[in-house]
């Protein structure tokens, strides 16, 4: 019993330290991102009724849709956007047979991550200088 | 011997015991979402500051309003369909239905308002 590995033994995935691989999160975050889009669309639709309600719903909404709130959500629900979007396209290359190696689907999810922070920039870009 | 097909003898045998018709809504609806989702962010994106009668106006011309309406009804049924996808993951018995009835209600309300809201629109300009 002397040479007994005591401390340096595989331990089972352990969910509350279980570190998920980066392929697990992009599709979680699929996941959250399209539902939390509810946010964005819901916004976006009542300053449209608004316009089309009364001088005072739309003067309500449209201080919401330009405050700070107004910003975190629209900025929030482009880059959800994009994610999705982005994520909804890697879906159509798996359905198709593509992507679908471990490597390449790690690659791909870093693909999104990154695409989709940089196409908000860019779409932020646009709506100022716009 | 059986006198069946090798996909007779599979079908309905998966968990959900159907689904094709929902992953295909999902993947048609997907793709008309790609191309619409960057038109629909430019012109929501050059109609957020407008004045009242500036965004009535904009909605109002055909461009604006056709790319609108079609990002809404498109993206609120493929909702529909996503969010049924999570309720069955995590909701069973009576909270699975009372959340599908809810997601359902919840589309279509919002595809009315945004319908109602660029129809109206649309018309106004017509009047001026």
């Amino acid at each position: 019993m002397a040479d007994v590995n005591r401390g340096n033994r595989p331990l089972s995935p352990h969910l509350q330290v279980y570190r998920l691989p980066i392929a697990a999160i992009a599709s979680i975050m699929t996941r959250i991102t399209g539902h939390a889009l509810v946010a964005g669309i819901v916004l976006l639709v009542w300053w449209l009724v608004a316009a089309v309600a009364s001088p005072g719903a739309f003067a309500a909404a449209d201080w919401v849709m330009r405050s700070w709130i107004g910003f975190i959500v629209m900025t929030g629900s482009a880059w959800a956007l994009w994610f999705h979007a982005l994520s909804g396209v890697r879906h159509l290359f798996y359905d198709a047979g593509y992507g679908l190696e471990i490597d390449e689907a790690k690659r791909n999810s870093w693909v999104i991550i990154v695409g989709s922070v940089v196409m908000t920039l860019i779409s932020l870009i646009l709506f100022f200088i716009g | 011997m059986r006198y069946i097909t090798p996909r007779k003898a599979a079908e309905g045998l998966g968990s959900a015991h159907s689904g094709t018709a929902h992953h295909w809504a999902m993947t048609v609806s997907a793709c008309a979402l790609v191309l619409l989702t960057p038109a629909f962010m430019l012109v929501v994106g050059s109609a957020i500051g407008l004045p009242r009668e500036g965004v009535a106006a904009y909605f109002g011309r055909p461009y604006p309003a056709i790319i609108t309406a079609l990002f809404i009804v498109v993206g609120m049924l493929h909702f529909i369909k996503g969010t049924r996808i999570m309720i069955d993951d995590y909701l069973n018995h009576t909270e699975r239905k009372v959340a599908i009835i809810v997601s359902v209600i919840f589309g279509w309300a919002v595809i009315a308002a945004a319908l109602f809201a660029l129809a109206k629109m649309a018309l106004v300009t017509i009047v001026i």
